[in-house]
């Protein structure tokens, strides 16, 4: 039995949403969030270049893709470096430590 | 029969991102899903995204994530998660089922012949407004650099 390429590209595009939806729900480490976000536009990724793929349309599909890919970068960098400030000002990693207005 | 080993990599490799206990040895993980997926992308007809992926996905955002661990500590998870495992994983389930259900049967085609590549035209004429954003997020992303890093040096000379 063979599988065809976008089959398989449709099973890695679910696979890393799915791995990274369940890292953006159950974990709690501020940088473990941000490798999920990462997961998670790699899967968006692979959609855009299969959808440019299957339409004949590479162009379109690698550009919106280089936008994502510069986008997904800066969302890390902004993100690691609040997480950096984050650890400073409460000792922790943790999400649940951002909960301040609660007390 | 590549493709099928490529996407077990690229998945064996976000789980263990995940899962790993130590962060730097996340990152590494992080790094070899993105060098798998570059590979992936070229397989399927973007070499030049799967450059770009390669060298900001697998080389620059590591490096930051190493980065930033350093400077924060390689602080082993907290062991409670926010929501509770079962419940996470339904909510994956029933995700991933209607996405399935939506993109599966639309993939299952012949898959076109590659055109000719087109992007230089499309990205500089086309899409100029694109290149003008990804200008703009550049520069906001060396800003967050910056306040980072300066962050850094007012603490040293208080101390």
């Amino acid at each position: 039995m063979s599988i065809s390429i976008p089959v398989v590209a449709g099973l890695v595009i679910l696979g890393l949403l799915g791995i990274g939806l369940y890292a953006l729900l159950a974990v709690r480490n501020l940088i473990k969030v941000i490798i999920a976000l990462q997961i998670m536009v790699k899967g968006v990724l692979v959609a855009f270049i299969l959808a440019g793929r299957l339409q004949g349309d590479m162009a379109t599909a690698q550009s919106m893709a280089l936008v994502v890919i510069v986008a997904d970068t800066i969302v890390a960098v902004v993100g690691l470096a609040l997480a950096v400030q984050i650890r400073r000002h409460t000792g922790k990693l943790d999400t649940t430590a951002l909960t301040t207005l609660r007390r | 029969m590549w493709h099928i080993l490529i996407m077990a990599g690229i998945l064996l490799c976000a789980i263990m991102a995940i899962r790993t206990k130590r962060l730097l040895v996340s990152a590494i993980w992080l790094a070899g899903c993105s060098a798998l997926v570059a590979l992936f992308l070229y397989l399927l007809g973007a070499p030049e995204i799967a450059v770009v992926e390669l060298s900001v996905g697998a080389g620059l955002v590591t490096v930051l994530f190493v980065f930033a661990i350093n400077i924060a500590g390689d602080e082993v998870n907290p062991s409670h998660p926010v929501i509770s495992k079962p419940l996470a994983w339904a909510v994956i389930a029933v995700a991933a089922l209607l996405v399935g259900w939506l993109l599966l049967p639309g993939v299952n085609v012949a898959v076109p012949g590659l055109p000719e590549s087109q992007l230089g035209n499309t990205l500089w004429q086309a899409r100029s407004l694109d290149m003008f954003l990804i200008g703009v997020l550049i520069f906001a992303g060396a800003l967050a650099m910056l306040g980072l890093l300066a962050e850094g040096k007012k603490e040293a000379v208080e101390s």
